[in-house]
């Protein structure tokens, strides 16, 4: 069995003292900074990633690898504790895990979180040594058609999951592929919407639009309002999720394992279309949908198991073709540049120790994620014991710290303060925020694969729908579309004639 | 006179929605347009504008309706213009002055946004804040701030 020797190989690279306590010193790190409201995996492995430059290739990539889950697994608890999404993935988290604390339920939806990364992670350690290598051949078959429907598949999911109206939803997405497209075009090197401030040529950060739009228009909203987010804090009871709570999220999470590896597969796409879409489905799948928004835990379970199976099984694009898959993965991709190691297609073959090693360290770093977080969830919760009068001094100076730090530019937090009213705005006029950033995180890529796709197919718009696996997804497009209309017109019908 | 339409969400919801593609159409008008074949940097963005104009009138129209719904929720004057402000002045003390006063500014304006600030509790949240950040920040993550200009070699 090919399977076992491999697994067994990486398990002995990854189980040297040496690897584990790089591993360890990741999850901890990650978790610890992405804990931090307004600090996503991207800031936090930007920063982090030089203290592994001291570092063994192997370890280092196993580290980068822990500083990126527990990151990730911190910025749900924050979307869950304090609705601060450190990234768009944890956007979905925010819906309904920010709802559950509001009712008391923080510790469930923290442990309910753990609980389906550690089972995504462990099945997608399985995937990644199973299908690997035939999996990233498939995923070599997607030109820019594909590439173009599956974005805008993953924008109309965004947009229609949101609650309220649609077609609101859909202009914030339009809203979000237009503040993306500011900065310098890729194909003609113009800089579009800088209004001549050469800080606009670079485009705006995704942390300051989201820490802008999230915390700060949060911050801003919430003190119009008379202390009505103290009340939760009183009544977090009850840590750990009852046995409803796992039998109602077993499937949730299994089906956000499956959503979340099918498009971790897929480079360039984030692990937000993956927890978009398996938000998505459990919304459709529950028999009353209208709990979602609301605090249901299936909002919470499948989306964080499909966003930790996404994070994994990005490694597949990034490992076997050495294309980042993701803005993080990119990251990793230039650790890997700066140990000396060609990203490629050679590395599986060349360097064995260190795909093999990183596989097995995937499952141990989720292990350490599990046994590190479950016991400290106490110490999180807590945290909303503090007064909020406190609490919101502070998460303007981890905000502020954060958006400083990625560029150490005064600009980006002027920019910020003015998405942060903008922000406001938003929420007043119930102009859903989450597909906009959406759209923003997607919008170069779209544009530049549309543009693609058409220059392949001498401006033939029908190349969308010729391409077998293309046309699969425009498909989709417009199921989701009509299957949400479905139940809208006849709420509306109800509420006229009724 | 009819004031009501100060209050009427999805009238001033379309009105930014239209305000914005409008604004992208028209800054775009600059821009290269081309063909669907070599698609110009103004297509996509001028494209863009005109979906979310047309999107715009639809939310308009749904204001226009006799049953629209009413903006929601209270106003905090003071927030909304010293949040901003504190984020405005950190920045600033962060290029000018160095870490420590940065966060000194930032934490008592910011907390001032707040209806009930007591000196009592904001003083002592601001040095343990300062004293956390600096330690986790600068000391433990080593990001390359100045705790204050112009001391300590800087």
């Amino acid at each position: 069995m090919e399977l076992f020797n491999n697994l067994i190989f990486g398990f002995s690279v990854a189980l040297s003292w040496q690897n584990l306590w790089f591993c360890f010193i990741g999850v901890f790190l990650g978790t610890l900074i992405g804990v931090l409201p307004g600090i996503g995996p991207l800031a936090t492995i930007a920063m982090l990633l030089p203290i592994t430059f001291n570092v063994p290739p192997v370890a280092a990539l196993i580290m980068l690898a822990g500083i990126y889950y527990g990151a990730q697994y911190g910025g749900s608890t924050t979307a869950i504790l304090v609705n601060l999404p450190g990234e768009t993935a944890a956007v979905v988290t925010c819906i309904d895990g920010y709802q559950m604390a509001r009712q008391g339920r923080a510790g469930p939806a923290l442990a309910i979180a753990a609980v389906g990364s550690f089972f995504a992670g462990t099945v997608c350690t399985l995937i990644i040594a199973l299908f690997g290598p035939p999996l990233a051949e498939l995923a070599l078959k997607f030109g820019a058609p594909e590439y173009s429907s599956l974005m805008l598949m993953g924008l109309v999911a965004a947009a229609v999951l949101a609650h309220g109206d649609m077609v609101k939803s859909l202009a914030m997405v339009a809203m979000g592929l237009l503040l993306g497209i500011i900065g310098t075009d890729v194909n003609s090197g113009m800089a579009r919407y800088s209004f001549g401030i050469p800080e606009l040529t670079d485009g705006i950060g995704f942390i300051v639009i989201a820490v802008g739009v999230f915390p700060v228009g949060e911050i801003v909203s919430n003190l119009g309002e008379t202390e009505h987010r103290m009340v939760f804090t009183s009544k977090v009871t009850g840590l750990m999720p009852t046995k409803e709570d796992l039998k109602v999220s077993f499937w949730p999470i299994v089906r956000g394992t499956s959503i979340g590896a099918f498009f971790g597969v897929l480079p360039g796409t984030g692990p937000a279309i993956a927890s978009f879409s398996s938000y998505m489905v459990e919304k459709k799948m529950a028999k009353d949908p209208s709990r979602f928004g609301k605090g249901a835990i299936e909002g919470v379970a499948g989306p964080e198991s499909a966003n930790n199976a996404d994070a994994q099984c990005k490694f597949i694009p990034t490992l076997t073709l050495g294309i980042p898959a993701s803005a993080v993965m990119a990251l990793m991709l230039g650790a890997l540049t700066i140990q000396g190691i060609a990203p490629g297609p050679q590395v599986m073959t060349q360097k064995p120790d260190l795909f093999w090693g990183l596989v097995a360290s995937m499952w141990i770093g989720n292990l350490m994620l599990l046994v590190l977080n479950l016991p400290l969830i106490g110490l999180w919760v807590s945290l909303l014991k503090v007064p909020y009068r406190l609490l919101f001094p502070a998460i303007m100076a981890f905000s502020c710290i954060g958006i400083y730090s990625v560029n150490n530019s005064s600009f980006e937090l002027y920019l910020t303060a003015i998405f942060g009213l903008i922000g406001f705005m938003w929420m007043r006029l119930e102009c859903p925020p989450a597909p906009m950033l959406l759209g923003f995180v997607l919008g170069p890529l779209m544009e530049e694969n549309i543009r693609r796709a058409l220059l392949i197919s001498r401006g033939d718009p029908t190349v969308f729908v010729t391409r077998p696996i293309s046309l699969g997804f425009v498909i989709a497009t417009v199921l989701i579309i009509i299957v949400m209309l479905a139940p809208a017109v006849k709420a509306r019908r109800a509420a006229i004639t009724g | 006179m009819n004031l009501e339409w100060r209050t009427n969400k999805d009238l001033w919801a379309g009105l930014m929605y239209i305000g914005t593609g409008a604004l992208g159409m028209w800054i775009a008008r600059d821009y290269p347009f081309g063909s669907a074949l070599r698609m110009g940097p103004g297509y996509f963005p001028t494209v863009l504008g005109g979906i979310m104009v047309a999107m715009g009138i639809y939310v308009l129209v749904l204001g226009l309706r006799k049953d629209h719904e009413k903006i929601q929720g209270n106003w905090s004057i003071r927030a909304l213009i010293v949040l901003p402000i504190s984020m405005v002045v950190f920045g600033f003390l962060m290029e000018e002055a160095g870490f420590i006063p940065a966060m000194a500014a930032l934490i008592p304006i910011s907390a001032a946004a707040g209806r009930d600030f007591k000196w009592l509790e904001v003083v002592p949240l601001t040095i343990a804040l300062t004293i956390a950040c600096a330690a986790g920040f600068i000391f433990a993550l080593g990001l390359p701030y100045p705790l204050i200009k112009g001391m300590w070699g800087y």
